[in-house]
């Protein structure tokens, strides 16, 4: 039964990484950049929630909330700090990301100041269905991760915008000479990510109901690990890479001589696959022709 | 002004010190197929990428249907009538033959169809789903590609997916369309078939073309008129014909 609760505690870790890694691999393979800002909108989503539980009590507006005021920030952010950059070099794109990451923070302790704070959103209890016993926080995230996964999916396959999406993903250049708006696609592509991102902060403030500044580090970094172990730049790819991190995590904690190694082992997973297979499991293959 | 589908007046581009382009003026009647000729590196594809909004041209002008062009970004100049296919092939490669097409019909209006409904699958968006993916039938059949809209459009050999960027330029609904070496790479069945393909469009949907090509027996077979550049600049313009007899056109392709 044991068993049973961790696969299903891996699965709904997973689930919260995946969608964090959607928000990297989307924006990565929209924009071609990697936004290191992304974990820091976790954390934004996290202290929305806190500021709105103190001052309505009301969980389900906390959340709203928490996803317009991401949604908010992550466009704006696109459009004040990245969009002038579009063109300039990668790298310099990629240190503006750093840059907006160390703001997000440092802004958020003046505000909030640096000790960790707690959070109750909602007591959901405990889940028993004969001798298996689930935190029902895990079962509702699962939950929740399945139904965002399956419309994203079913967005990006069905509809004009997610077409145009793939489209600028392929190329840019020749999408917009389609008459496709590139910056309308990468600011929708933002407001997804930071929806995303919220959510995920609610579900790990479920987990832990503990915040600080550094809030989204951890979570950023290890779905950027899972981005790029599912091929970053591809959809799926994100979903299966934050899974499977997830369910590692849960496994090897549960054994007693590897637990204090989790995180070095998920980061020799990660390595090892980038040996084996350096696109990712479901990354595109970049073969020139001649 | 009103009798020329497009013009340009003293088109230019200069790179740093390099003038690539310079004084290139152009009048393309409506229903026409115009060619643009001339040795490698004379600047040609440089005039489509102005013309297209890729690079911003750094003197003169150019009118569509009357409307000074010169400068928009590419997403308006394509919404305003300018589709291009490449000279490397650039399709959405791992997007199937039917959705490149969609990709194009996407920008016009009467395809417009909004997040919300979208998300909210709305009957709204089944029905412009359904038009669509018709619409993009209908020009599939005309390039023989009806049979594979459901392949990767990667999969398609090359003289397909040559045919496919057009369809999906075609999808944009333009007035004028600019084909960048069409027939390069092709083989003379290919070729043969290309031209008449060519043709039928211009027929069928009454429209006008620029194209690059080097192919001679492609060009003299297809165009009306010519202009041949060499090292940016314009060498002779005029009638098919006429062009490719003047003395100046045959030195700069085959020298003395």
């Amino acid at each position: 039964m044991d068993i049973i609760t961790t696969l299903i505690n891996g699965l709904s870790m997973g689930g919260v990484y995946a969608m964090i890694a959607l928000g990297y691999t989307m924006v990565y393979g929209i924009a071609k950049m990697l936004n290191f800002a992304h974990g820091d909108i976790i954390m934004v989503g996290g202290y929305t929630i806190l500021v709105f539980m103190n001052f309505s009590g009301m969980p389900l507006l906390a959340i709203a909330m928490a996803v317009i005021c991401c949604v908010i920030l992550g466009i704006v952010i696109e459009k004040v700090a990245y969009k002038p950059l579009r063109g300039a070099s990668p790298l310099a794109v990629l240190i503006t990301t750093i840059g907006v990451s160390y703001f997000l923070q440092s802004l958020a302790q003046i505000i909030f100041g640096s000790a960790p704070k707690m959070v109750n959103i909602v007591d959901l209890g405990l889940l028993q269905i004969g001798s298996l016993k689930i935190q029902m926080y895990t079962v509702l995230t699962l939950i929740c991760t399945i139904i965002v996964m399956t419309i994203l999916t079913l967005f990006v396959k069905y509809t004009q915008t997610g077409r145009a999406m793939i489209a600028v993903s392929e190329d840019r250049n020749a999408a917009q000479l389609m008459g496709i708006n590139v910056n309308k696609i990468i600011t929708i592509t933002f407001a997804i990510g930071s929806a995303l991102a919220a959510l995920a902060g609610l579900f790990y403030l479920l987990k832990s109901p503990s915040i600080s500044n550094t809030f989204g580090s951890s979570p950023g970094i290890k779905a950027f690990t899972a981005a790029v172990i599912g091929g970053i730049g591809s959809i799926p790819g994100a979903m299966l890479g934050g899974i499977l991190l997830g369910l590692v995590e849960n496994i090897v904690a549960k054994i007693p001589v590897l637990s204090p190694y989790v995180d070095a082992i998920e980061f020799s997973i990660l390595i090892i696959i980038l040996l084996v297979k350096p696109s990712g499991f479901l990354g595109k293959k970049r073969r020139e022709k001649v | 002004m009103a009798d020329y589908l497009m013009e340009t007046k003293d088109l230019g581009i200069s790179f740093g010190g390099l003038k690539a382009v310079q004084a290139l003026n152009l009048s393309i009647k409506k229903n026409q197929l115009y060619g643009l000729v001339g040795p490698n590196g004379a600047g040609k594809t440089t005039v489509f990428n102005m013309l297209t909004g890729v690079y911003k041209p750094t003197f003169g002008n150019f009118y569509l249907d009357g409307e000074n062009l010169t400068g928009k970004n590419q997403e308006t100049i394509n919404r305003k009538g300018i589709a291009r296919t490449f000279q490397n092939i650039r399709l959405f490669n791992n997007m199937t033959v039917i959705r490149n097409v969609m990709v194009g019909l996407s920008s016009r209006p009467e395809y417009k169809c909004s997040i919300l409904t979208s998300v909210l699958r709305l009957p709204h968006h089944f029905r412009i789903e359904r038009e669509m993916r018709e619409k993009a039938k209908e020009l599939l059949r005309i390039f023989d590609l009806e049979d594979d809209r459901n392949n990767l459009s990667c999969n398609l050999p090359y003289g397909k997916q040559r045919k496919l960027e057009i369809a999906r330029a075609m999808a944009t609904n333009p007035k004028l369309l600019l084909l960048d070496e069409p027939a390069a790479g092709m083989n003379p069945n290919e070729t043969t078939e290309l031209m008449n393909t060519i043709r039928l469009i211009r027929d069928k949907f009454d429209m006008t073309i620029l194209l690059i090509e080097h192919d001679m027996k492609f060009v003299s077979g297809l165009c009306d008129e010519l202009t041949v550049l060499n090292f940016g600049t314009v060498l002779a313009q005029g009638e098919t014909r006429q062009v490719l007899n003047d003395p100046n056109v045959i030195k700069a392709y085959i020298g003395e």
